[in-house]
């Protein structure tokens, strides 16, 4: 009986500790606030997104045009608007990413 | 100890409430030491429960019959490894099992992707939500902690449990039930912030596998154990709970796939959530159907009040589900459209469609009894027929667009491409088509039909990794093996995908032809008589007996005869167990041939005391195959799972790319 009650309280005590650790560690932290993407940093995330997607679509079909699974109809076909569309996804990046990269920055300065 | 014990679930429940509290204030507020806090309390949860499982591993093992859990499913002669499995063997043991797999898969999850904070900081509170139920369940309804005055012996284990397979099959199983919790999890914290874009998704990817890989390795296991030791001859019964367990994998495969369409294309995100939350609520249901005793099934073990508070929990969960996936829904609908009905999307979406089809189907005749005894006061059952009937009209197009899908490309396929792609396995599948009617394999139509197809997917599958190899080795001049293992290691998700195909053809082969082609002759004989079944005559040749202290055992020996040849013996008969008294089992023989995969199966249905035996003896073709299913299922869901170094610095770059917006709100 007094094993057990030894074992709950040191486990109620290691709890306690690390449910309070954050607070133990930075009693009193500077920044106490979540990172939060911002609508030009989800704009930037959702273009990179389609970039990624139609790079892989680019690379899986020529893969399955080398192994010959795409005939080489089909692979002109799909080939062009798809290098087409991670173009489009490339260009479109830039400008967000700058504008997210300036708005970064000029919180940074604020902040300071 | 029970008072550790009782303690430890007292603090686990203290933790995860809180940490669904502070986790949700946290997430609300968008407090970031509130949130590291609530984290941790998910974490320590984990510790605490583990503290209250080793209390009941060490009260089983020690025999402590003041635990009256103790008491109920173990007994002295019961040998240690069972009694470690009664840990899962009853009620509370099963729910502490689910907490102790929630809080640790939880505080893993949430640890593991503790940098994407603004998703995570969500996915605490949800995780934290359901263990809250099961700790409240544990501390309030169902304690494996309550004592009573240890009696001299225990009741003992239900004898169908005494099998090396029930030690690994349940904790499976409950591995892939919680398990999907956490994709679920990840889903809603990506509801909840507003946050949907890929991160979700590709988080939870291996957790998904996981519990799908557990949940199919759990059942086949489960089917196994069914063919040894329940002794009727078959291994799936489309018994509730065995369903219980299959339509959460059924669901769990469609939103394997369909995820790739998202993937791939950006589209079905709506579809997507539906599909991880339909698989949560579905292992839910499948938990409530083994632990309530609401319908009659051969695994309802236990039966108890808690399934009011199970199907309340289910109301609850399956509101704010649709509630906020209709609350989201303007940031889950996308632009992009099906461009071809021949196109790779489009062949996982009619699989998306008839994996559906046929979970609901299996869900409208598990509910059938509740909805019929609600309404006329008398539970009626639907009967093998009815699920046969829609295995065969959903798993026969399915087991087809298996071989299809992966060989038409993304977006579209001419059709004059396809014919070109498609001659070899269809040449194959026509062939064997030919061959199996000349062989006799005629006289069944589904059995049939799914030999052709399967033959169809094999040539598909293997076609693929020859030009996959190809390929390879004309690009880097690797010899054939390494070009091979480098494809393979080079496309995990693709080849690994194959080969768990490879898997699910053979395990349909060995369906059909167990079922389809089966012989089953019954035959009350005495010592020296014989009986035909297919090509075999079975001889009963002697009554064996033998006693030890758990049960008193009965076995016919039997030679088994193909043509004048002898080519086994086996025993059969039954075992009649001290604790529980009375318990008789069936202790079937198998005669297996390991070329062919065929099993002879022999059950002595009754024994009489004038030493004749009443025989039951079943010739089951193929049947091997569906247990070497299994272990090439593992196969290929590890080499799915096996992380990607490159995959991995490919989405650490786009995420450190979109960290230059990422900027503090307050």
């Amino acid at each position: 009986m007094t094993a057990a009650l030894v074992l709950v309280a040191a486990l109620t005590v290691a709890c306690v500790i690390a449910v309070a650790f954050p607070f133990l560690r930075e009693p009193s932290a500077t920044s106490d606030l979540i990172e939060e993407t911002d609508a030009s940093g989800r704009r930037q995330l959702e273009l990179i997104e389609v970039r990624d997607r139609a790079l892989a679509t680019l690379k899986e079909l020529e893969f399955d045009h080398r192994t010959g699974k795409v005939s080489d109809e089909d692979y002109r076909t799909l080939v062009g608007p798809l290098r087409r569309e991670a173009a489009q996804a490339l260009r479109a990046i830039e400008p967000v990413a700058q504008a997210a990269s300036a708005a970064a920055a000029g919180k940074a300065t604020a902040e300071t | 100890m029970p008072q550790l014990g009782r303690a430890a679930l007292v603090v686990s429940l203290g933790l995860v409430a809180y940490a669904l509290i502070a986790g949700a204030a946290a997430a609300v507020t968008r407090r970031r030491r509130l949130a590291v806090s609530a984290r941790n309390a998910l974490i320590a949860a984990f510790g605490s429960t583990v503290v209250a499982s080793v209390v009941l591993v060490v009260a089983l093992i020690r025999h402590d019959f003041a635990f009256t859990y103790v008491a109920s499913h173990t007994s002295r002669a019961l040998p240690t490894r069972y009694a470690v499995s009664a840990f899962w063997g009853g009620q509370e043991g099963s729910l502490l099992l689910w907490l102790l797999v929630l809080t640790g898969l939880g505080a893993l999850a949430v640890w593991l992707n503790r940098r994407s904070r603004d998703l995570v900081v969500w996915v605490v509170p949800v995780i934290a939500g359901v263990a809250t139920f099961f700790a409240w369940m544990l501390v309030v309804v169902a304690s494996p902690f309550a004592t009573q005055r240890a009696p001299f012996d225990g009741a003992g284990l239900n004898p169908s449990l005494q099998n090396p397979y029930m030690v690994a099959h349940p904790p499976l199983l409950y591995l892939g039930y919680v398990g999907l919790t956490i994709p679920f999890a990840f889903a809603m914290g990506a509801l909840l912030s507003g946050q949907t874009d890929e991160r979700w998704i590709i988080a939870t990817r291996r957790w998904t596998l996981i519990a799908w890989t557990a949940l199919g390795i759990g059942q086949l296991l489960g089917a196994h154990w069914a063919y040894q030791e329940v002794g009727w001859g078959g291994y799936y019964a489309w018994d509730p709970v065995e369903n219980a367990a299959l339509m959460p994998w059924l669901a769990a495969t469609a939103y394997l796939h369909s995820v790739m369409i998202q993937e791939k294309r950006g589209m079905l995100k709506i579809w997507n959530v539906i599909l991880v939350s339909l698989a949560f609520c579905l292992s839910l249901f499948g938990t409530f159907l083994t632990r309530s005793g609401v319908v009659s099934s051969i695994h309802s073990f236990t039966q108890s009040s808690i399934g009011g508070w199970f199907l309340g929990f289910i109301v609850v969960v399956v509101v704010l589900t649709v509630g906020l996936i209709f609350y989201r829904l303007p940031l889950l609908r996308t632009k992009t459209r099906l461009e071809s009905l021949v196109s790779r999307e489009a062949t996982f979406l009619y699989n998306n469609l008839l994996l559906v089809a046929l979970c609901l189907t299996i869900l409208w005749g598990v509910t059938w009894p509740i909805i019929t005894e609600a309404v006329s006061g008398e539970a009626r059952v639907v009967g093998r027929p009815y699920y046969d009937f829609f295995l065969r009209s959903f798993g026969l197009p399915l087991l087809l667009l298996m071989g299809i899908g992966p060989l038409i490309a993304w977006r579209r396929a001419s059709l004059k491409g396809l014919g070109k792609t498609f001659a070899w396995p269809a040449g194959l599948a026509v062939t064997a088509g030919v061959v199996l009617i000349a062989f006799g394999a005629g006289s069944s139509t589904p059995g049939l039909i799914a030999y052709t197809f399967s033959a169809f997917v094999l040539g598909t599958i293997g076609l693929e990794f020859v030009r996959g190899t190809r390929a390879r080795r004309a690009l880097s001049s690797e010899p054939w093996p390494q070009a091979f293992s480098s494809l393979i290691a080079r496309n995990r998700r693709r080849y690994g995908g194959y080969i768990v195909h490879a898997a699910i053809v053979l395990l349909a082969i060995g369906i059909a032809g167990s079922s389809a082609y089966q012989h089953v002759t019954d035959k009350k004989l005495a010592r020296g008589q014989s009986l035909g079944v297919g090509p075999y005559t079975v001889t009963y040749r002697a009554l064996e007996r033998s006693s030890n202290p758990n049960a008193t055992e009965v076995r016919a020996v039997l030679d088994i005869r193909r043509g004048s040849h002898l080519v086994g013996t086996v025993k059969s008969g039954k075992n009649a167990y001290t604790e529980p008294a009375g318990q008789i089992s069936n202790e079937v023989g198998i005669h297996t041939n390991y070329l062919t995969g065929e099993d002879v199966f022999v059950i002595a249905e009754t024994v009489y005391g004038n030493g004749t035996v009443y025989f039951r003896v079943l010739v089951k073709p193929l049947v091997n195959l569906i247990w070497l299913a299994g272990l090439i299922f593992l196969l290929g869901s590890l080499i799915t799972l096996w992380p990607d170094a490159r995959e991995e610095r490919r989405l650490a770059a786009r995420y450190a790319e979109v960290a230059l917006g990422t900027v503090p709100t307050r």
